[in-house]
């Protein structure tokens, strides 16, 4: 043990004998390595210079109001004013309350409902642009077709259907007029349907444009193998269309479903304020200026969001399409 | 180990809106033989072989797969099996899932479809492999899980479409033989699109070769290499020079023609009409840098171009209206007499060395 600190101290001396040499080295010929240090230190701070803009965005308008929404949801309020602290009051009320529970049931059903039928509509309108249409002219013309309700603003779109689902509306004075039926169906404007259509109408083209883009991705030779396989034309789409198209479907679902989650506007506006989404609630607190309170409930279901699209990219692997 | 049936192409048609893919075309592939349909890109071949799977329809005419006509029968009822060019295996399901595909349509057990899978893929060595994806594998792979997926339907003819294409050059050339000896063990008729010479020569019993939509020669590849029918078929097997030129005179067997240079070639064959356009072919190989004792069998020449080629020498000359007339030396009797670009060559060969080329009638 005596001889070892010697030692260590001996090649220490060595150490910095051979860094003075290198450095003797380096100076003997400076410039080429000084400015190739400079070149790569230089490079470096470029990349995180150009990551910036992006960085100062997304921190501002997206993660700096998350975590705002967060620290609020814990503060405490009455009808003057917010104040800071640090309570779970918030978050027991939301869910303790059985409204809340109500609430989240009807925006879940509204969610399945969309999403299925986004997903039927969705994809029978992808299949048919990417399978039925032959030329690709024809297709880029229908799918623009498609975005065309999209040069209006959804509520536009949305309150257009009033006149056309009201009482004295299109549909039913066409169906009393034909002589089908006898008085007004009530149910066609504020109603779950009436929410359940717009919603549908709304969302279709998030559902029809990432299962097109990997329809047009498979490659046409796998439906011929199939069919000379011996396959039928639904067995081809249930056997090889549909695993193939899952990525879209997946990335489709994750549109939809986030978007109706978060819906309020479409919910009062076409259930004539009857029934109620977890958005909508959320917007009656901040009127009420209960901001603390809709601050928890927004984190709540953003959690529950995530939670939906993690179980949708569980169950579909879409990094193959990224 | 299953019946094989012989094809038969009756006058067979393919038109897509305004061109015409493949002009009325009679052929009947005798039952387990190995046919090659060869050519260049955009001859019909292809279009052919997809009229025979039923992936295409056919404009007119009929096809006949044993005593069946299956013009209008779909693809997995005709008996046929394909194995597509890009493989086309199913990029979602492993090697036993592709391969039990068809088993699965028909609504087979699945405990059942997948024991015959696994037998398929140990008939094709691919059995380590079975629970792998088909971008897990090799080309080579890909082509035997093709394969095997192609067979299991037990089909009377397989139908493959440029199989070897994909592979490197090596490979090629084991999966050739192969697909040669599969064809021998299973007896069934293989129909194989290539536009590879020597690939068709290696597997076929027939060669058919195509030319816009038409069939220039179907034959046996001795046959096709020893008596191209055509000028075409001689320019694109490549073992033949063409000369063209009118004939000048005819009889005894032989005839005599002018190509527009002037010199004179005199070839075996019948009477021919003086003045009617004419081609012959001469063996590459058997061209030698010698003096003809006939003049009819030989000209001068200039040297434009050697290869070097191992075993033997390529050299290209300028003469007798032909600016690639070409020549296969050995290499023994090339360097026994060197000649180099520039030099006046003169060429010579027998009689029996010249064929005489028909003409497609228009």
């Amino acid at each position: 043990m005596r001889g070892f600190p010697s030692k260590s101290k001996c090649q220490n001396g060595d150490d910095t004998v051979a860094a003075m040499t290198a450095e003797n080295e380096s100076t003997a010929q400076p410039k080429p390595a000084f400015s190739r240090d400079i070149g790569a230190i230089a490079a470096s701070i470029a990349s995180y210079l150009q990551s910036i803009p992006l960085v100062l965005i997304l921190g501002f308008f997206f993660l700096l109001p998350i975590l705002m929404i967060a620290v609020v949801s814990f503060w405490d309020y009455d009808f003057a004013g917010l104040y800071p602290d640090f309570l779970t009051m918030n978050y027991t009320d939301t869910l303790g309350s059985w409204v809340t529970w109500k609430t989240y049931l009807n925006t879940l059903k509204y969610t399945a409902l969309v999403w299925g039928l986004t997903l039927l509509i969705g994809f029978w309108v992808a299949y048919f642009l990417a399978f039925h249409i032959r030329t690709t002219t024809m297709q880029m013309v229908l799918f623009l077709v498609c975005t065309v309700p999209f040069l209006t603003s959804n509520i536009i779109r949305m309150i257009s259907w009033i006149p056309v689902l009201g009482r004295n509306g299109l549909v039913n004075t066409t169906l009393i007029e034909m002589g089908i039926i006898p008085s007004p169906i009530e149910w066609l404007l504020y109603s779950d349907f009436a929410v359940v259509l717009a919603m549908v109408h709304l969302n279709t083209l998030f559902m029809v444009t990432p299962i097109f883009n990997t329809l047009m991705r498979i490659d046409r030779s796998l439906i011929e193998a199939a069919r000379d396989a011996g396959a039928n034309g639904w067995q081809i789409l249930w056997n090889v269309i549909l695993p193939l198209a899952k990525p879209g479907i997946a990335i489709g679902s994750i549109f939809v479903v986030t978007l109706v989650m978060a819906d309020f506007s479409t919910v009062q506006v076409m259930s004539g304020g009857q029934s109620a989404s977890v958005a909508l609630m959320m917007k009656n607190q901040m009127s009420l200026l209960q901001y603390p309170a809709a601050a928890a409930n927004a984190v709540v279901l953003l959690i529950v969001v995530l939670l939906m699209v993690a179980a949708i990219l569980r169950v579909v692997d879409i990094r193959k399409e990224l | 180990m299953s019946k094989a049936a012989e094809i038969d192409i009756v006058s067979v048609s393919k038109v897509y809106g305004s061109t015409t893919a493949v002009h009325s075309i009679s052929l009947k592939i005798p039952s387990g033989s190995y046919c090659c349909f060869l050519g260049p890109s955009g001859c019909g071949k292809t279009s052919t072989l997809r009229m025979i799977a039923g992936h295409e329809s056919i404009s007119s005419g009929d096809i006949r797969l044993g005593n069946t006509v299956v013009t209008d029968f779909p693809p997995a009822k005709r008996g046929t099996a394909m194995m597509f060019q890009s493989y086309a295996l199913f990029p979602h399901l492993d090697l036993v899932d592709n391969v039990a595909f068809s088993l699965k349509m028909k609504g087979v057990d699945k405990e059942v479809r997948r024991a015959k899978a696994l037998e398929m893929l140990k008939l094709m060595q691919m059995e380590p492999y079975a629970n792998r994806r088909p971008a897990q594998l090799s080309g080579g792979q890909q082509q035997r899980v093709a394969l095997a997926r192609a067979l299991i339907t037990d089909p009377e003819a397989l139908l493959l479409d440029e199989p070897l294409s994909a592979l490197d050059p090596f490979l090629k050339i084991r999966m050739r033989a192969e697909l040669k000896k599969l064809q021998k063990s299973l007896g069934i008729t293989f129909v194989h699109v290539t536009h590879s010479q020597e690939e068709a020569m290696a597997l076929a019993d027939i060669i058919v070769i195509m030319n816009d939509g038409k069939i220039e020669q179907a034959a046996h590849p001795r046959e096709v290499f020893e008596r191209p029918a055509t000028a075409f078929v001689a320019r694109f097997m490549g073992d033949h020079n063409v000369l063209t030129g009118r004939v000048v005179e005819s009889g005894e067997g032989r005839v005599t023609l002018e190509v527009a240079e002037g010199q004179t070639f005199t070839v075996a064959g019948p009477d021919q009409a003086p003045g009617a356009p004419i081609d012959i072919g001469v063996r590459t190989d058997r061209v030698r840098l010698a003096a003809a004792s006939d003049k009819t069998l030989g000209f001068n020449g200039v040297v434009s171009n050697v290869e070097y080629r191992g075993a033997s020498v390529k050299i290209t000359v300028n003469g007798a209206g032909s600016d690639d007339f070409t020549v296969i030396a050995s290499d023994a009797d090339y360097f026994e007499k060197p000649v180099s670009v520039g030099d006046a060559v003169s060429l010579s060969w027998g009689l029996e060395d010249a064929v005489l080329l028909g003409r497609m009638a228009a």
